[in-house]
C-alpha cells in the first residue's frame, strides 16, 4: 500500500538551489587545490555562484506568474513551491549573500580557512533560499536548520578571539533551544491537523472545538522559535553579544539575511497556517512588536560600540516589521501588511548592509569599534561620511532615503487595520521612530562635528570589493527612497500561493 | 475647480535645478573653492530666473486655480502621485525661497563661517532650496512630506557643523523636535487617507492628492477629524513653532550660522504655517473649527511670551529669535480666525516676516563679524562707526515692529482686526468673547514689540562706540567697516521688497485672496 512513487522534479524551479549546491561542492574542492596566496579565488567563485543562482530566479520570474511546485507527486505537491513571493525573497537572499562575500574578502582571517568560510556561507544562503519556498512544517524546519547551523560556526570564526567564541556558543545554545521549542510546537500542530502542509494546518487550527489548548500552545511555541531568529524582545538576548563578537561581515549577514529568513518563516506561518488563529498570534505579536521597538531602542541609546548599537537598532527595526504582521488579518489588511513586511525587508537589507560596510571600512583603519572612533570622519573620509549619513538617515526613516518608505508602508498597514489595536501600535511606532533618530544622529554628529580622536587623518584605504558593496547599497537606498514604486508592487497577496 | 495645465515642466525644472548644480559641484575638487562657489551661485541665479519666468507666466486673473499643474503616477501601490501646481497662495512663498537662497549665497561668498569647507556649505544650501521649493509646489500629501523632510538633514548639518559654540546641542534639539512632529504628522496623513478611502463611495479612486482630500476630507466624522487634526497640528506647530513647542527655536537660531538663521527664519518656519493653511484647515474644516480657539490661545501666549522673552535677552541674535516666536504668533492668530482677512494677513505676514527677520539675522551676522560679540551690553554706537549699517538696522527694526508703510504692518494689523471678528462659525460656537479678549492681549504684544526693538536699537546703535571696538589710539579697530559690496548686493533686494510690499500690499493680497476665499467659504456660514 505504501508504494513509494518518486516525485516529479521541476528542474527549472529547483535550479537556484541546484546551482548553490553545485557551488558548495566546487568551492570545497577548489579550496583543496589552490595555494595559500590564491585563496581569494574561493571568494570570487562563491560570488559567481551566488550571482549564477540569481539567473534562474530571474528567468522564472520572467517566464510568468504561474505557481509551480518544485516537487510534485504523491504527498509532496505544494510543500515546496515557487511563487512570486518566493522569487522576490530568493533574489533578496542571493544578493545579500553576494554583498556579504564582497565584505568578507579582506576581513575573514586571511589564509587558511577562507574556503571553509565560503562553503558555510553558501550553505546558509541555500537554507534561506529554501526557506522562501517552504510551505510545509518539515521543509520549513529543514530550511531553518540549514541556514542556522553554518551561521553558528561563522559567528565563532575568529578562533583565537574569546568574544567571537562566546558569540558562537551563545548563538548556538539559544538557537538550538529555540529550535527545540519550535519543533515541539510543530509536533502539536501536526497532532491537531494530521498534516504538515501549512494550508492544511490553516484549516484545522481554528481555535474551536476540542484541543483548543493544544492549538494555542502549538501556535505560540512555533512563533517563539521564529522570534528567536528575528531577535524579537524578549528573545533577543543573544543578538548583541553575538553581533559584537562575530566578524563584522558575519554580523551583517546575521542581522540582514538570517533575520529576513526568520521573518519569511513567520509570514508564511501567519498567512497560511494561522489565518484563523488571530486571537492567539495577534496579541502575542502585537506585544512583541511594541516591546521589540521600544526596548531595542532604549538600549541602543546607551551603546558606545557601533556594532552593538547597530545590533540593538536592528532589534528595534525588527519591531517595525512585526508591527504590520501582527495586524495582518484585521479588517482586511492582509495585502498592505504583506507588502509592508517584504518592502521593509528589502530596504532594510540594502541600508543595513551598507552601514556595516562602512563600519568594516572604517574599523580597518581605526582598529576600534567605539562610536567615538568615527570622530571627525568627515575631515579625512568625506565620501564614507556622506554614505554613512545616507544609511543612518535611511534607517531613521528620513525621506528621501529608502527607509522612509519602509516605515510608511508599515504605518499604512496598521492604520489600514484600524481599530484600537492598529492606532495604538501606530503611535507606539511613531514615538519609537523618533527615539531611534537620537542614536543614529549621535553617530552623524560624531562624524561631522567632533574632532578626530587621535588627530590621525591618514586617508582610509577602501578595498575594491567593499567599494562595490557600498555602491550597490548606496544606490539601492537612494533609488528605493525616491522611486519606491519599483518594489512597492511586490508582495501582492496573490503572490503568496496557497497551493499549486 | 479645474487646474490649468500649461508649461507642466516649469515647476519641476525650478525645483530640481539646484540638484543639477549639486551634481556638478561633486566633481569639483575640494580645493577649487571659486569654481564651486561660481557653480552654486550660478545655479541659484538660474533657479531664480526660472522662478521669475514662472511668476511672469502666472495667470493673475485666475490665481485661485492651480497653474503649471501636472499629475503623474509615482508610487502606484500606495496611490501617491507626483502632483504639482502653484496658486496665488503658494506662488509668493515659492518665489521667496528662491530669492532668499540667492541672497544668502551672495552673502556667503566671503562669509563662509568656520570651519570652512565652502563646497559642502554651498551644496547644503542648494539641497535646502530644492526641499523648500518642492514643499510649496507639492499637491500630494506624500510628495509634500518627502520635501518637508528633505530640508531637515541639510539644516541639521548647517547648524551642527558651521554653528556657534553650543551647536551640537542646538542641532540635535532641532532635529529631534522636528522628527517628533513629522512622525506624528505622517501617522495623521495616513490615517486621513485611510478614513477618507473607507468613507468614499468609490474607494478605488482614493489617492494622496490634495484634490482628493479637499473633496473628501470635510466628510470625515468630527470626532475622528479632531484626532487626525491633532497629529497634523503637532507636526506643523513644531515647525512654526508655536508655544509650547518653540523651545528648539531660540537655540537653533542662536547657534546657527547667519545663513542658516536667515533660511530658517525666512522659509523653514513658513513650512509649518503653510501646512495649516494648505492642508490642516481645508482638509479637516470641522476639526479646524474645534481647534481654532486652542490655536488662538496658544498663538497669543506665543506673542506675549516671545515679547517678554525678547525683553529678557542679553544676546542680540537670541532676541531676534524670540521675536520670531512672537511674530509667528500673529501669523497663527490670523489663521485661527478662519476668516479671509485673517488668513490673508497670515500669508502676508509669512512673507513679511521672512524678509524682515531674514534681514535682521543678516545684520546680526555682520555685527558679530565686526565686533566679535552679540552681547547687547558690549555693543553701542553703531551709528557713529558704521552709519549705513546702523540705519539699515534701524529701518529693519521699524519694519519688524509693524510700522505702517513697511511690510511688517500688513501682517500684524489685519491679523488683529480679524481676531476681533472671527469667522461666523466660531461666533456661533460662542467663541466671540474669547477672540476679543485675545485681540486685546495681543495688541499689547505690539506695544511690547515696539519696546524691545527700539530698546535694542537704542542700546546697540546709539551712544558712543563700544569700548571693544576702539583701538588703543582712539581709532576704530580694523574689523569695523561699513556695509560692504557683498552685503549691499544681498540686502538691497530684501530692503526694496520691504518698502514696496509696505506701500503696495495689494501685490500680495490680491494674489492670495481668491485662494483664501475658497478655503474660508465653509466657515462663513
Amino acid at each position: 500500500m505504501l508504494a513509494f512513487s518518486s516525485p516529479v522534479i521541476d528542474y527549472h524551479a529547483l535550479a537556484p538551489e541546484l546551482v548553490l549546491s553545485a557551488g558548495l561542492c566546487v568551492v570545497l574542492l577548489v579550496d583543496l587545490f589552490v595555494p595559500d596566496h590564491r585563496r581569494w579565488i574561493t571568494g570570487t567563485l562563491t560570488g559567481l555562484f551566488l550571482l549564477g543562482a540569481l539567473v534562474p530566479v530571474v528567468t522564472l520570474a520572467v517566464i510568468g506568474d504561474d505557481v509551480r511546485s518544485s516537487l510534485s507527486g504523491e504527498g509532496v505537491t505544494g510543500r515546496y513551491v515557487v511563487d512570486n513571493f518566493a522569487l522576490v525573497l530568493k533574489a533578496l537572499f542571493l544578493l545579500t549573500g553576494y554583498i556579504v562575500v564582497l565584505l568578507s574578502a579582506h576581513e575573514i582571517e586571511e589564509g587558511h580557512y577562507q574556503g571553509e568560510f565560503y562553503v558555510l556561507l553558501l550553505s546558509s544562503v541555500l537554507g534561506m533560499v529554501m526557506m522562501a519556498s517552504a510551505r510545509d512544517l518539515v521543509s520549513l524546519f529543514i530550511a531553518l536548520e540549514f541556514l542556522s547551523i553554518p551561521a553558528y560556526m561563522m559567528a565563532a570564526w575568529k578562533k583565537r578571539d574569546r568574544k567571537s567564541n562566546e558569540a558562537g556558543v551563545k548563538y548556538y545554545l539559544l538557537g538550538v533551544f529555540a529550535s527545540a521549542v519550535m519543533l515541539y510546537g510543530m509536533s502539536l500542530l501536526y497532532g491537531v491537523a494530521g498534516s504538515t502542509l501549512l494550508t492544511d494546518i490553516g484549516k484545522s487550527v481554528t481555535l474551536k472545538g476540542d484541543r483548543v489548548g493544544v492549538q494555542v500552545l502549538g501556535v505560540v511555541f512555533v512563533i517563539v522559535g521564529f522570534a528567536f531568529k528575528v531577535s524579537a524582545v524578549p528573545f533577543h538576548t543573544w543578538a548583541p553579544d553575538t553581533y559584537e563578537g562575530a566578524p563584522t561581515p558575519v554580523t551583517a549577514f546575521l542581522s540582514v539575511g538570517s533575520k529576513a529568513a526568520g521573518f519569511v518563516g513567520l509570514v508564511v506561518l501567519v498567512y497560511l497556517a494561522f489565518p484563523q488563529a488571530r486571537d492567539v498570534y495577534r496579541p502575542f505579536l502585537w506585544v512583541m512588536a511594541a516591546l521589540t521597538m521600544t526596548i531595542g531602542n532604549l538600549i541602543a541609546l546607551k551603546q558606545t560600540n557601533i556594532v552593538r548599537m547597530l545590533a540593538y537598532s536592528s532589534v528595534s527595526q525588527g519591531g517595525f516589521i512585526l508591527m504590520p504582521l501582527a495586524m495582518a488579518f484585521t479588517n482586511g489588511a492582509q495585502e498592505t501588511s504583506l507588502r509592508a513586511v517584504i518592502v521593509y525587508l528589502i530596504i532594510y537589507a540594502a541600508t543595513n548592509l551598507g552601514a556595516f560596510a562602512i563600519v568594516i571600512a572604517v574599523s580597518r583603519k581605526t582598529r576600534s569599534g567605539e562610536i567615538t572612533s568615527f570622530g571627525g570622519l568627515f575631515q579625512y573620509a568625506p565620501g564614507l561620511t556622506v554614505l554613512m549619513t545616507v544609511f543612518l538617515a535611511s534607517l531613521a526613516g528620513i525621506p528621501p532615503l529608502g527607509g522612509w518608505y519602509g516605515k510608511f508602508a508599515a504605518f499604512r498597514a496598521v492604520l489600514d487595520a484600524a481599530g484600537g489595536w492598529g492606532y495604538t501600535i501606530a503611535i507606539v511606532g511613531a514615538v519609537n521612530a523618533v527615539i531611534a533618530t537620537a542614536y543614529y544622529v549621535n553617530v552623524m554628529r560624531e562624524m561631522w562635528m567632533k574632532p578626530v580622536p587621535d588627530s590621525d587623518v591618514t586617508p582610509i584605504k577602501v578595498y575594491g570589493s567593499v567599494q562595490a558593496a557600498l555602491v550597490i547599497c548606496g544606490v539601492a537606498t537612494l533609488v528605493l527612497g525616491v522611486l519606491p514604486g519599483l518594489i512597492a508592487k511586490v508582495g501582492a497577496i496573490t503572490d503568496l500561493a496557497t497551493g499549486p | 475647480m479645474e487646474p490649468i495645465q500649461d508649461l507642466q515642466w516649469l515647476l519641476s525644472l525650478g525645483t530640481f535645478l539646484p540638484l543639477v548644480g549639486v551634481l556638478l559641484m561633486l566633481f569639483v575638487p575640494k580645493k577649487d573653492v571659486d569654481t564651486a562657489k561660481t557653480i552654486a551661485v550660478g545655479t541659484a541665479l538660474a533657479t531664480l530666473a526660472v522662478g521669475v519666468y514662472t511668476a511672469l507666466k502666472f495667470d493673475y486673473g485666475q490665481s485661485e486655480r492651480l497653474q503649471f499643474f501636472t499629475s503623474n503616477s509615482w508610487i502606484k501601490p500606495i496611490r501617491a502621485t507626483y502632483t504639482i501646481g502653484l496658486d496665488g497662495i503658494s506662488l509668493p512663498l515659492y518665489l521667496l525661497s528662491m530669492v532668499i537662497t540667492v541672497v544668502v549665497m551672495i552673502y556667503s561668498w566671503n562669509h563662509v563661517p568656520p570651519p570652512g569647507n565652502t563646497k559642502a556649505f554651498f551644496i547644503l544650501m542648494l539641497v535646502l532650496q530644492t526641499g523648500m521649493a518642492g514643499t510649496f509646489m507639492a499637491q500630494d500629501l506624500i510628495l509634500f512630506f518627502v520635501f518637508f523632510e528633505l530640508v531637515l538633514l541639510p539644516m541639521y548639518f548647517m547648524i551642527g557643523v558651521w554653528g556657534g559654540d553650543n551647536r551640537q546641542y542646538a542641532s540635535l534639539k532641532f532635529f529631534l523636535y522636528t522628527m517628533f512632529g513629522s512622525a506624528l504628522m505622517l501617522v495623521g496623513f495616513i490615517a486621513l487617507f485611510v478614513v477618507t478611502k473607507n468613507n468614499a463611495s468609490d474607494p478605488a479612486a482614493a489617492n494622496f492628492s490634495f484634490q482628493w482630500f479637499n473633496e473628501n476630507g470635510p466628510d470625515v466624522a468630527r470626532n475622528t477629524a479632531v484626532w487626525i487634526f491633532a497629529g497634523l497640528f503637532i507636526g506643523f506647530a513644531v515647525k512654526v513653532p508655536m508655544f509650547p513647542f518653540h523651545t528648539w527655536l531660540p537655540d537653533a537660531h542662536t547657534e546657527a550660522p547667519t545663513q542658516g538663521s536667515v533660511i530658517l527664519a525666512a522659509i523653514l518656519l513658513k513650512l509649518g504655517t503653510y501646512g495649516f493653511v494648505r492642508i490642516a484647515i481645508p482638509f479637516l474644516p470641522q476639526a479646524a473649527v474645534k481647534w481654532a480657539p486652542a490655536i488662538a490661545v496658544l498663538a497669543v501666549i506665543g506673542i506675549i511670551y516671545g515679547a517678554l522673552g525678547c525683553l529678557a535677552q542679553t544676546d542680540m541674535k537670541r532676541l531676534i529669535a524670540f521675536s520670531s516666536v512672537a511674530h509667528m504668533g500673529f501669523v497663527m492668530l490670523g489663521i485661527s480666525t478662519l476668516t479671509d482677512l485673517g488668513i490673508n494677513a497670515a500669508l502676508f505676514g509669512m512673507v513679511a516676516h521672512g524678509l524682515i527677520t531674514g534681514m535682521l539675522f543678516f545684520i546680526a551676522g555682520s555685527v558679530k563679524e565686526r565686533y566679535h560679540t552679540l552681547q547687547i551690553s558690549q555693543l553701542s554706537g553703531m551709528l557713529k562707526q558704521m552709519p549705513r549699517m546702523g540705519w539699515i538696522f534701524g529701518f529693519c527694526a521699524m519694519a519688524s515692529l509693524g510700522l505702517p508703510g513697511l511690510a511688517g504692518f500688513w501682517g500684524e494689523f489685519p491679523a488683529l482686526l480679524s481676531a476681533w471678528s472671527p469667522a461666523q462659525v466660531l461666533v456661533s460656537n460662542g467663541h466671540l468673547d474669547l477672540f476679543r479678549i485675545l485681540t486685546t492681549i495681543s495688541a499689547l504684544g505690539t506695544v511690547l514689540a515696539a519696546g524691545y526693538l527700539l530698546w535694542l536699537f537704542q542700546r546697540t546703535a546709539m551712544g558712543e562706540p563700544a569700548a571693544i571696538s576702539v583701538g588703543s589710539a582712539g581709532h576704530d579697530s580694523h574689523d569695523i567697516h561699513d556695509v560692504n559690496a557683498f552685503e549691499w548686493a544681498a540686502w538691497t533686494p530684501l530692503l526694496i521688497a520691504i518698502v514696496v510690499l509696505g506701500i503696495v500690499p495689494k501685490l500680495l493680497l490680491d494674489l492670495s485672496d481668491p485662494g483664501v476665499q475658497l478655503i474660508t467659504e465653509v466657515f462663513r456660514k
